[in-house]
């Protein structure tokens, strides 16, 4: 399932949701993205995340839907949000539900690496300097990189 | 054709988004590039560096190479960083 939202998530309630009802499943994972509050060296005030509706929907369909090829999952959760964020706030939450515990991290992780270089999202950081775009990090292509096959 | 930006190069170019008329010869999306930079130096200076620009086609992610026509979304953006 996926959404996007600008509204804040309960990572409790949310986590509750995906598994009620469904005894078949073993563990859940999950990850949160926050937003830091020193990014370069540099305070963050704020962050803004701009991103493309529509193609970010369809975008990350097809990343959870390649998470169920290769993983044995009974449920995936992204919810992403955008718009205005502080340090602290919740950006993501992945959570990958599945009856062994294996399938559930593998696939987490895989989501969370192949969403940061595919999903169409841009953050605006507000630094004292002024605002800034963060550039994509080569860190973040060699992480999803080690997925691909 | 319906043409989107976003990030840093729709602020470079100064709109969100803009529907254009094409000229025959523009088949490509590299072809549809240097076009735009015709347009300004606004556009010239946005889409100079083209490693920094990623391209999508009806929401999919395309190489330059690829073939645009009438009637398609296509959105220019720099590389992705959510997450």
């Amino acid at each position: 399932m996926i959404r996007v939202q600008r509204e804040d998530f309960d990572v409790g309630q949310e986590l509750a949701a995906l598994t009620r009802d469904r005894t078949s499943i073993g563990g859940v994972t999950s990850f949160v993205g926050l937003v830091r509050d020193v990014a370069g060296g540099e305070k963050i005030a704020s962050m803004t995340l701009e991103h493309y509706p529509g193609m970010t929907e369809k975008q990350l369909a097809e990343i959870e839907a390649e998470a169920h090829r290769r993983w044995p999952l009974d449920a995936v959760l992204i919810i992403h949000r955008y718009g205005e964020l502080k340090p602290g706030d919740r950006i993501v939450l992945v959570a990958c539900a599945s009856a062994h515990r294996d399938a559930a991290f593998d696939a987490c992780q895989f989501l969370i690496d192949w969403l940061k270089t595919k999903a169409p999202f841009w953050k605006l950081e507000e630094t004292p300097a002024g605002p800034r775009w963060v550039a994509a990090q080569a860190s973040d292509d060699e992480a999803a990189e080690r997925w691909s096959r | 054709m319906k043409l989107l930006y976003f990030a840093w190069l729709r602020q470079r170019i100064g709109t969100a988004e803009e529907v254009l008329e094409l000229p025959r010869e523009v088949a490509t999306v590299a072809e549809l590039v240097s076009w735009l930079k015709t347009r300004g130096p606004a556009y010239a200076e946005a889409l100079k560096n083209p490693k920094l620009v990623r391209v999508a086609v009806n929401r999919e992610y395309v190489p330059f190479e690829h073939a645009v026509k009438p009637g398609d979304e296509v959105a220019f953006f720099p590389p992705v960083t959510g997450g």
